[in-house]
């Protein structure tokens, strides 16, 4: 069996939970604000626009790798290296991008624009959104 | 025309420096007593004309002042919006208000590690301040050190601007070449291309000699009111300050992979009449190698997306070229002094005083920066 290394978790609370924890039913979740017609990150549950209310929505959790790099050296001992940490940007809106990993692939195989799509590892109440390739791309 | 800036004309009347080197075993407060005797004796004061203190990082002010026997009637530094600097601008703004007469501003530091968030000696957390609340977030996708979050920024301006690791080497090549001139450099051996190419990876595209070296040491400087520069040997005069705190976080930028650095260099030109050309030298944050391109573009030395030409061959950042950088040896090879030996070498090249690497001319002009990311102050200086 594979061993997870642990993660940091965010404080949860009201602004950001679903983003933390819309992995539990497998859909990738970010605060939508219906009157400016875009999506928020960091989650907000108001808008930073229009300062009216946002609801969370699903969103396709597709995108592309807007950069990335590979990490060689072992700042945390329980997470084998090299791993890939990217900056994501998601298909629905220019600019809405937040850090995140690239799983599921060689390290050398991943490159700036490359289509990637959503994968959750859960950490208890949390699941992480995480992005492996995405193969209907 | 009044001049509103309450900062410009505040002179740093004196400089001094502790003993600095890798894991010396000397307690922080040993090495702020050194820095700062050697500043207040530099500005041709003694104790008792220090009226205001200010610092930011290890060696609490009241530790100081009692190992100084001072007794401050100001105090002032914590992470403001001048990043790393904000304790300088503070004594700036404290001289230029008539706040204080003078003040002793320190910077200690005792081999910090690059984790992002720090703890105490007494095992508390450093605050983290609030233009670096993202960091949690980072933090969860094993992203935990500055140089993975540079390395995507540097990873994004190579494909934007076809920016080469070779080009990015000049800037670790002259900073070796600049410290083999400075007695208190932690590293002085030259480097070649080689070298820096073949550095063991660390968060790809930044390699072991893209990060900076870790040491202990202080350093102080003693900033005046503009009307002691009469009495003074080498007074260095401030023209110009900018800092940035917190607009995008590491990755919202809408301009990424552009930072805070951007923003501090725009405000820093808006408050004085001096341009880029004006420059002499510059000495300019590298706790990574990207934090220094970033403001090589960001003060307008050239053009976004133009650093790594800028830098290619390693001529026009040498001691003697058109815009000497970094002439101590940068952090990258004297040490990690976190942004304050800049500033100490910044005022040594104006007063002329930089001995074997002293640049050619007697400047006049010098920008010193700090920071990069969300958080970010730089200065001009004048002779």
């Amino acid at each position: 069996m594979t061993v997870v290394a642990a993660r940091i978790i965010p404080p949860l609370d009201d602004d950001n939970r679903e983003f933390w924890t819309g992995g539990a039913t497998g859909q990738l979740r970010l605060p939508f604000c219906a009157t400016c017609s875009r999506w928020i990150f960091p989650p907000l549950l108001r808008c930073p626009d229009c300062s009216g209310p946002a609801v969370y929505a699903p969103v396709s959790g597709k995108g592309r790798v807007f950069t990335y790099t590979v990490n060689h050296h072992p700042f945390n001992p329980e997470v084998p290296v090299p791993y890939v940490i990217a900056i994501v940007e998601l298909a629905e809106q220019e600019g809405l991008r937040f850090t995140t990993d690239i799983v599921s692939c060689p390290v050398d195989s991943v490159t700036i624009d490359m289509p990637v799509r959503v994968v959750f590892e859960q950490q208890a109440d949390v699941f992480v959104p995480l992005f492996e390739p995405d193969p209907e791309a | 025309m009044t001049d509103e800036r309450v900062e410009r004309g505040a002179i740093v009347s004196g400089i001094g420096m502790s003993r600095i080197g890798r894991k010396t075993g000397i307690s922080d407060v040993e090495l702020t007593v050194e820095s700062a005797k050697a500043a207040i004796a530099d500005a041709g004061l003694s104790a008792s004309d220090i009226d205001g203190i200010a610092t930011i990082g290890d060696t609490p002010i009241a530790v100081a002042a009692e190992q100084l026997g001072l007794s401050p009637d100001w105090t002032g530094g914590s992470m403001g919006h001048y990043g790393l600097l904000t304790p300088v601008v503070d004594a700036f703004q404290a001289v230029g208000s008539r706040t204080a007469r003078h003040v002793l501003v320190y910077r200690t530091v005792n081999m910090m590690g690059g984790e992002a968030i720090q703890e105490r000696s007494d095992g508390t957390q450093m605050e983290v301040p609030p233009a670096m609340r993202d960091i949690t977030r980072i933090l969860t996708m094993h992203a935990y050190s500055a140089p993975n979050w540079l390395a995507m920024h540097l990873r994004r301006h190579m494909h934007l601007y076809g920016t080469t690791r070779e080009q990015i080497g000049w800037l670790a090549i002259n900073s070796r070449r600049n410290a083999a001139l400075n007695p208190s450099a932690a590293y002085r051996d030259p480097i070649t291309m080689e070298d820096y190419l073949s550095a063991r990876m660390i968060s790809e595209p930044l390699g072991l000699l893209d990060c900076d070296v870790p040491v202990d040491g202080s350093i102080a400087v003693v900033v005046s009111r503009p009307e002691h520069a009469g009495a003074c040997e080498h007074p260095v005069r401030v023209d110009a300050v900018g800092g940035s705190d917190g607009a995008g976080g590491w990755d919202q930028r809408p301009d990424y992979p552009k930072m805070a650095s951007a923003d501090a260099a725009r405000e820093m030109w808006h408050a004085t009449d001096l341009r880029p050309t004006d420059v002499d030298l510059a000495e300019l944050y590298d706790g990574f190698t990207y934090l220094t391109m970033a403001w090589l573009e960001a003060l307008g030395f050239c053009a976004d997306g133009e650093s790594g030409p800028f830098l290619e061959g390693g001529s026009r950042i040498a001691l003697d070229g058109e815009l000497p950088l970094n002439t101590y040896g940068g952090q990258l090879s004297a040490g990690r002094m976190h942004g304050y030996w800049v500033l100490h070498e910044a005022c040594l090249q104006l007063r002329g005083e930089a001995g074997e690497r002293q640049v050619p001319g007697m400047p006049e002009v010098a920008v010193v920066s700090n920071g990069g990311g969300p958080i970010a102050g730089c200065m001009l200086l004048t002779r």
